[in-house]
């Protein structure tokens, strides 16, 4: 025998889509509202909080693993991902310590004790999030913009009852106050459709969520279908960031494509319900965090047919 | 006419190009010849022959045992040098008969056969099981068997197989251009088999040549369609194809027959030919030789028995360091460890690839991106299966249908964490079936 050739199980070729890229793409999409952030809030220093907090996270799984002597991961740039999105979730003016709290709660807690990426059932970014608001619900409810401390538009429409005293436009490019990432719908959507283009999320879960949360506060907010009303809603608060980057998160997602539209149907709802009828004027990181737990129960009873079993249409 | 298909499957970049427009050539082998007595799905045949004695170009040298099984015949004329264990292409050693050529290729009798227009049903399905033929795409299932449902009357549809979802291959594409009317002579005479059904030749759009010879060649013939199939990957898998021609599902506990359908490849069909009209039984195939680890790519028509190497010589040697060289095609074909080996029924194609893609990606974690449910043509979800796989829970594993899985491999390729889902899914199935059987 002359030659040795390599061998191994078919198939022999393989797509260029790896974790890595992937986690790269969801980066760049969401650049254009980490950009605007930094600059909405130049006034505090956003920039310090994103870099130290996505830093934390990347550092925090690199210790881990360093100490557990697992294999490190930090080059698939989940944790990168985890860091941007909880840094994006922070307001401008927490102090850095809160966003290397949160990066270590995500990273060490909700990721890695579970066992890594791909292992965690709740969105780490999403978790550390809630567990900084319940922990310092002061600093994580204020909000400062243009150097003036007060209420975020949603939170002026629930005690006002009316969208009198919001402007909508202002909304939609994001000159109002709340956490870094979420302000502007515009930057938002600029990510949204790379990624869509990419082929990395489809519609599915942030179509079935954000229809499904347009019909609840029809019928539940009081105003009808009042247009304004309803923009004032989607363009307000984190149910865009939510939808597009938290909701369609890979891990925390059901993988049958029956069960993304419960789960998006089902976020809507839960958000509708906290944000009308809740203690506070937001409830998009608990309605998603809530749905991260259904959804080994969504995906059991979505289990697909297979081919020549019914599951051919 | 809208293109048919299927829901799932992939498109891989189909390095069809390569040999695409090369006429195929014919090869003659130089060194001994190697007929593995298994070379089809079923009984071993059993040889008839004794080392030292001469053997005829088309003599059988080895008797089908039993009813699932086919003979083997020499493909040149010479002495029997060996009855040994040689490697094969799928990587392990089979008892096989070694002939030495003697270069004059003296022809034994043919088969005895009949026309068409006297020829009985029995008379074809006896030529086409002493013929030696199998499905030659890959599969190796005895044709002889496939021709024979309980009720032939409710057949259909006899679908020509004319995809070649594979990359890189290019043989039937060849005989479609090269041997059309061979390959309708052939539908022809399965369609004899069969009184109530129609011949469709079932063709991926990226051949619009062939489309258009073969209508024009069953313009006349009220039995006889040609449709179009969408470019994609495994538009060829049995069951996908039958669904894309009929809408007809079928799951891995049924036969195509139980839908009406019998299908038969390319190569196979002109092998039907072959053994009907002519009398000539299955010494010979189109060998695709491609990869970019190959100096001059083509499509090759050689004895059965011929050493692999000779065929890459053929195409102008190696080119470059090739790390992985696969028999079949590179979805759902075997990487060998070594070209020393010979052409079978069942070798569509030798590629050679200076890149090993998969030696180079480390597999990761899941990351639930459903990538592997988009492509699973079984609707399956493949991720899944491989936890259950790679944990041994073979109770999880049936119970979400592992083993409707018909190992495309369409899974891997999209998976971005490069895992072995097909593998640790097919060693899975294999243990489930075989404790199946047990019980």
């Amino acid at each position: 025998m002359n030659e040795q050739f390599n061998i191994s199980a078919s198939p022999h070729i393989r797509a260029k889509d790896t974790t890595e890229n992937i986690m790269l793409w969801v980066i760049i999409a969401l650049l254009p509202t980490t950009l605007f952030g930094i600059w909405n809030f130049r006034d505090q220093n956003a920039w310090i909080l994103v870099v130290v907090t996505v830093a934390a996270a990347v550092l925090t799984e690199y210790l881990y693993e360093k100490l557990m002597h697992k294999k490190v991961t930090i080059k698939d740039m989940s944790a990168a991902v985890t860091g941007l999105l909880l840094a994006l979730n922070l307001p401008a003016s927490a102090p850095w310590w809160m966003g290397v709290l949160g990066a270590v709660f995500a990273i060490l807690i909700v990721k890695q004790l579970f066992g890594g990426l791909g292992q965690n059932f709740m969105n780490p970014a999403l978790a550390a999030r809630c567990f900084l608001l319940i922990s310092f619900t002061g600093r994580m409810t204020s909000f400062t913009y243009d150097g003036v401390t007060g209420a975020t538009p949603l939170a002026t429409m629930r005690a006002d009852g009316s969208i009198a005293n919001v402007d909508t436009m202002k909304m939609f490019i994001g000159q109002i106050p709340g956490t870094i990432g979420e302000t502007s719908v515009i930057a938002i959507m600029i990510g949204a459709i790379i990624l869509l283009l990419k082929g990395i999320i489809d519609l599915r879960i942030p179509g079935s969520y954000l229809v499904t949360f347009v019909i609840f506060i029809t019928i539940f907010g009081g105003h009808g279908f009042d247009w304004s009303f309803i923009t004032a809603h989607l363009c307000g608060g984190g149910i865009m960031l939510g939808a597009w980057f938290m909701a369609t998160d890979y891990v925390t997602s059901p993988i049958t494509k029956k069960g993304q539209i419960i789960y998006g149907i089902l976020l809507g709802i839960l958000t509708g319900l906290f944000r009308l009828f809740g203690g506070s004027a937001e409830g998009v990181s608990y309605a998603i965090i809530i749905g991260n737990i259904l959804v080994p129960l969504i995906e059991k009873v979505t289990l697909p047919k297979p081919f020549g079993k019914g599951g051919e249409k | 006419m809208g293109l048919l298909t299927f829901k799932g499957g992939i498109h891989p970049n189909d390095g069809k190009s390569l040999a695409k427009d090369k006429a195929i050539v014919e090869v003659l082998p130089e060194g001994d010849l190697v007929f593995p007595l298994s070379q089809h799905i079923g009984a071993p045949a059993a040889p008839i022959v004794k080392v030292g004695d001469q053997v005829l170009k088309g003599q059988k040298i080895a008797e089908a045992g039993g009813f699932v099984s086919a003979p083997v015949y020499s493909s040149v004329s010479g002495k029997v040098k060996a009855i040994a264990p040689y490697f094969t292409p799928t990587g392990g050693k089979v008892s096989s008969i070694i002939i030495e050529n003697d270069g004059t290729y003296t022809e034994a009798e043919r088969l005895n056969t009949r026309s068409l227009d006297l020829i009985t049903k029995e008379e074809i399905l006896n030529l086409i099981s002493e013929a030696g033929i199998v499905g030659m795409g890959g599969a190796g299932f005895p044709t002889r068997v496939k021709l024979s449902p309980k009720e032939p009357e409710k057949i259909e549809y006899v679908i020509a197989n004319c995809a070649e979802c594979e990359p890189y291959i290019t043989a039937d594409y060849r005989r479609m251009l090269e041997n059309p009317e061979e390959l309708v002579e052939g539908m022809r005479v399965i369609l004899k088999l069969f009184d109530n059904a129609k011949g469709i030749f079932a063709v991926e759009d990226n051949k619009p040549d062939c489309i258009a010879k073969l209508e024009q060649l069953t313009s006349g013939e009220p039995r006889m369609e040609v449709v179009r199939l969408m470019t994609k990957y495994p538009q060829g898998g049995e069951r996908q194809l039958i669904y894309a021609v009929t809408k007809r599902a079928i799951n891995s506990s049924m036969l195509p027959a139980d839908v009406g359908c019998v299908v038969d490849n390319v190569e196979t069909i002109i092998h039907i030919y072959d053994a009907v009209v002519n009398g000539r039984p299955c010494i010979d195939r189109v060998v695709t030789v491609s990869g970019d680890g190959i100096a001059e790519p083509g499509n090759f028509k050689v004895p059965l028995g011929i050493n692999q190497q000779e065929l890459i010589k053929a195409a102008g040697g190696l080119k470059g360091a090739p790390e992985k060289v696969i028999s079949g095609g590179p979805m759902m074909g075997f990487a060998m460890f070594t070209l020393d080996v010979p052409v079978t029924k069942t070798s569509s194609s030798i590629l050679c690839l200076t890149k090993d893609e998969v030696a180079r990606y480390e597999p990761s974690a899941c990351i639930n991106c459903g990538r592997c449910i988009d492509a699973c043509p079984s609707r399956l979800i493949p991720s899944r299966l491989a936890d259950y796989a790679e944990r041994h829970d073979e109770a999880a594993f049936e119970k979400e249908f592992g083993v409707e899985c018909m190992e495309c491999g369409s899974c891997s390729y999209v998976c971005p964490a490069k895992r072995q889902l097909k593998q640790a899914i097919s060693s899975m199935r294999k243990t489930v079936l075989a404790n199946r059987k047990k019980k």
